[in-house]
């Protein structure tokens, strides 16, 4: 496989594979339940694709992800509250409004009563909310650790406001109870099914879009802020920009992963939106390999994965478990797994005194990463062109 | 150029990928009338053929709620080792399948839908926080199968699919509100967390409150998990009522009881009724400043009935001396006790049979007989408001003369009319 992704072809051949996979072989071979799980692998898989690029290639440590992901799963949320009001309940007023509310549907709300507003919104929300951020942030040159801060200050304060608004957003209950999806009935299994492929189908699609940023110029320069931010400058780009399309563009996965989220999983919950899970998006693609393509969409899936059947098994066993393979990952494999195969080859091939693997043509996943020195501003470096995405701090 | 390349073998297969899913799509909705009802009806897997049957006990044992959840998993292993011990259920014993809530609403709907659909069970038992409550109902409902919720909570909600164990107000609010009426309460000030359980507990005192002409000198609400209480305990102080209702949840306690006493309030000056403390909480909100506070549930450690003594004794032996009893630990183990009695009475695991034999069925329980109200799926309990001893357990001060009827929606009550509309 890893022969396969090699190459242009290669990679055009295992997303194909990758497709197969996800939308041949997995519905057919798995039973309904695991299927809705994999959904919802998917979804933050979708996220974890967002923050590879903030992250990994930007060197922007999002802690606040949760907030766009709840802000698409919150728009999602209200149209199919409201849909189903009209539907079954005939007064259009969704039932926890008239339990703990005035029993009128606020202002805000109704414009998501219309399909196409809320896809819109979707998209939109997350995306001007982090352009309005990013530009306050990234103007200011706020970066590193006060960014990571300012991120996660700002999920815990989204759940907090959507708990303190029970008549509202339903408080700590969240949004639940949904029977439709856009006319859709959410009983029927080969609507489950569908809404599995909605997921995969978006995975695939911004799979792609991260593979075009990652080899554009774009890509090139987003990795160059993240090594050298000042040359950047003075090379007569803004930094600020850059930085914001890219935390925009994650911003927006995560909102589109949070839309699809809610059907999947059939709850929102500021428990889903706050500090921890925000956290939590971040491990597994830090686990994978924040800097290449694959390793966060692996990584994301593979934890959440490891999480839901070792959780139940040992459900206090499984925290620490997390917690030290994070640990072991960014203390001994910045690269995360991804990075795996390319160590061991490098460590054999080194005392031979073979050449360094040359850069590859292939998508990030298995190449080599440079040793730090190696981007220091002494040592004469590649530069722009140098595409092996070593991450180096693990807090830029 | 590489771009280019790539991008035209992507588009595609973004196409075909996008058709592929749309081909897959199932039944619209095209008559909401219909649509609930004959769409989609889930097929229960539950295989009884064998010598045993599998139920599920779903409980955080992980995360905030853990420390309170655990307790209820132990007596509920407690009822199932007790009830295999003695012939099992229909001649069946009981094989239990336990998944984690980790005091998240998300996980408890997705742990619910595997206990369920994959590893068939014939019910589920557990759940703690309403949004846990709330967040499983839907999938309970949906693949039509059973859930007993063991904990007192707002009232409001009935569903066929969950049998509710545990008080509903008119089972633990009311009667505390009855009492300090009858002790010549004239004020009150009311302290809760910030969530849907204390803000409708207050919607109900304010509706007893103004009907019954006390006064309710103020209302705070402290972020679930706060341990900054300064200013509403001063507030509180300076408001000089007779009485404070607490509806504080978990850590927050410990903080509130703690400034409570250091600004001069004790039990005598301002007594405080907690409705969220119980046997389990009270070393963790520290013995000293709780003593002498009052209590409502409708089961204490210390009741003096032979089924408790024999729960009492028996749940010290298998966890410890050190062990005690709460009412939400007492509502678990009598639930599978009465889901028990459900299924022999209607002679089998199915659902619909169950529901429909749970009418009437009662259960000797710790604190005393309940009956199943099959109307509302809820049963009759008996309130009893406790003060915290020396021990730090709770004695009984008061105890309604009989078992309540659940009324859920407060019918029966003229003042709570325009509460559940």
């Amino acid at each position: 496989m890893k022969t396969l992704l090699r190459g242009r072809w290669g990679t055009a051949a295992g997303f194909l594979l990758g497709a197969a996979l996800l939308l041949g072989v997995a519905p057919a071979v798995l039973p309904a339940f695991n299927l809705g799980l994999l959904g919802k692998f998917l979804c933050f898989a979708i996220v974890a694709v967002g923050i590879g690029l903030a992250w990994g290639r930007g060197g922007m440590l999002t802690l606040g992800q949760g907030v766009f992901f709840g802000l698409g799963a919150y728009i999602m949320a209200m149209h199919m509250k409201l849909a189903d009001a009209s539907l079954f309940g005939g007064s259009g007023v969704p039932d926890f409004m008239s339990l703990y509310g005035s029993g009128q549907v606020p202002g805000w709300w109704e414009p998501f009563r219309s399909p196409a507003v809320t896809l819109l919104a979707v998209v939109l929300v997350p995306g001007l909310v982090a352009l309005v951020l990013g530009l306050a942030i990234f103007k200011r040159r706020v970066k590193g650790a006060y960014f990571a801060i300012l991120s996660q200050a700002l999920a815990a304060a989204f759940a907090v406001f959507l708990i303190g608004q029970q008549a509202t957003t339903g408080g700590s209950n969240g949004l639940n109870g949904f029977r439709s999806f856009f006319g859709f009935d959410l009983k029927d299994p080969n609507n489950k099914v569908m809404l599995y492929m909605i997921a995969a189908v978006v995975l695939l699609l911004s799979l792609a879009l991260a593979r075009q940023l990652m080899h554009s110029r774009f890509g090139e320069l987003l990795v160059a802020v993240r090594d050298q931010e000042e040359r950047v400058r003075f090379l007569g780009y803004d930094p600020a920009t850059v930085k914001t399309v890219i935390y925009v563009v994650a911003a927006v996965l995560a909102g589109v992963a949070g839309a699809l989220f809610v059907p999947l999983v059939g709850i929102i919950s500021p428990a889903d939106v706050g500090v921890i899970p925000s956290i939590a998006f971040l491990i597994g693609v830090a686990i994978g390999g924040r800097a290449t393509l694959l390793g966060p969409v692996l990584g994301a899936v593979g934890v959440a994965a490891a999480q839901s059947s070792l959780s139940s098994t040992f459900p206090s066993f499984w925290v620490y478990f997390q917690g030290l393979l994070f640990v072991l990952v960014i203390g001994f494999m910045p690269g995360g797994l991804a990075s795996l195969p390319a160590l061991v080859r490098l460590r054999r091939r080194t005392p031979a005194g073979a050449p360094q693997p040359k850069a590859a043509t292939a998508p990030a996943p298995d190449q080599s990463p440079p040793a730090p020195e190696a981007l220091s501003p002494e040592t004469p470096k590649p530069g722009v062109q140098d595409r092996a995405a070593a991450p180096e701090e693990v807090s830029r | 150029m590489r771009a280019t390349v790539t991008k035209r073998a992507f588009l595609p297969l973004a196409a075909a990928a996008m058709a592929t899913v749309l081909a897959g799509c199932g039944s619209q909705i095209a008559d909401p009338a219909s649509a609930g009802s004959t769409t989609g009806s889930a097929t229960s897997c539950v295989n009884t053929s064998g010598s045993s049957v599998k139920v599920g006990f779903i409980n955080s044992l992980s995360g905030t709620m853990a420390i309170s959840e655990s307790t209820v998993f132990d007596s509920l292993s407690l009822a199932a080792e007790e009830i295999n011990a003695s012939g099992g259920v229909l001649g069946k014993q009981l094989e239990v399948i336990s998944e984690d809530g980790a005091s998240e609403p998300t996980k408890f709907a997705e742990r619910a839908g595997k206990l369920i659909q994959q590893d068939c069970t014939a019910a589920v038992f557990g759940g703690w926080t309403s949004s846990s409550r709330k967040a499983m109902l839907p999938v309970f409902e949906a693949n039509d199968a059973l859930l007993f919720y063991p904990v007192q909570y707002e009232g409001l909600e009935s569903s066929k699919n969950i049998f509710y164990t545990g008080a509903t107000t008119n089972q633990q609010i009311i009667p505390a509100l009855d009492y300090l009426a009858e002790q010549g309460t004239k004020s009150l000030f009311l302290v809760g967390s910030d969530y849907v359980f204390p803000r409708t507990a207050n919607k109900i005192i304010q509706a007893y409150a103004a009907a019954k002409g006390i006064k309710v000198l103020g209302e705070e609400y402290a972020p679930l998990g706060s341990t900054e209480f300064s200013t509403i305990v001063n507030k509180v102080r300076d408001s000089k009522a007779d009485a404070v209702f607490n509806t504080l949840n978990g850590d927050s306690n410990v903080a509130f009881f703690r400034q409570y006493k250091s600004v001069g309030l004790t039990a005598d000056s301002m007594p405080v009724v907690s409705v969220s403390i119980a046997e389990e909480e009270v070393p963790g909100v520290g013995l000293d400043n709780v003593q002498g506070q009052l209590t409502a549930w409708d089961y204490y450690q210390t009741l003096d009935t032979p089924a408790n003594k024999k729960f009492v004794a028996a749940f010290k032996a298998k966890f410890g001396a050190g062990r005690v009893t709460s009412d939400p630990m007492e509502a678990a183990y009598t639930s599978l006790y009465l889901w028990k009695a459900m299924v022999e009475k209607a002679a089998s695991f199915d659902v619909d049979k169950v529901q429909a034999a749970a009418d009437g069925v009662s259960f000797e329980a710790p604190e005393g007989l309940v009956t199943v109200n099959g109307g509302n799926n809820h049963i009759t309990k008996t309130p009893r408001i406790g003060k915290i001893n020396a021990d730090g357990l709770i004695d009984t001060v008061w105890s309604s003369p009989a078992a309540v009827e659940p009324d859920p929606f407060l019918a029966t009550y003229d003042w709570a009319k325009d509460l559940a509309k």
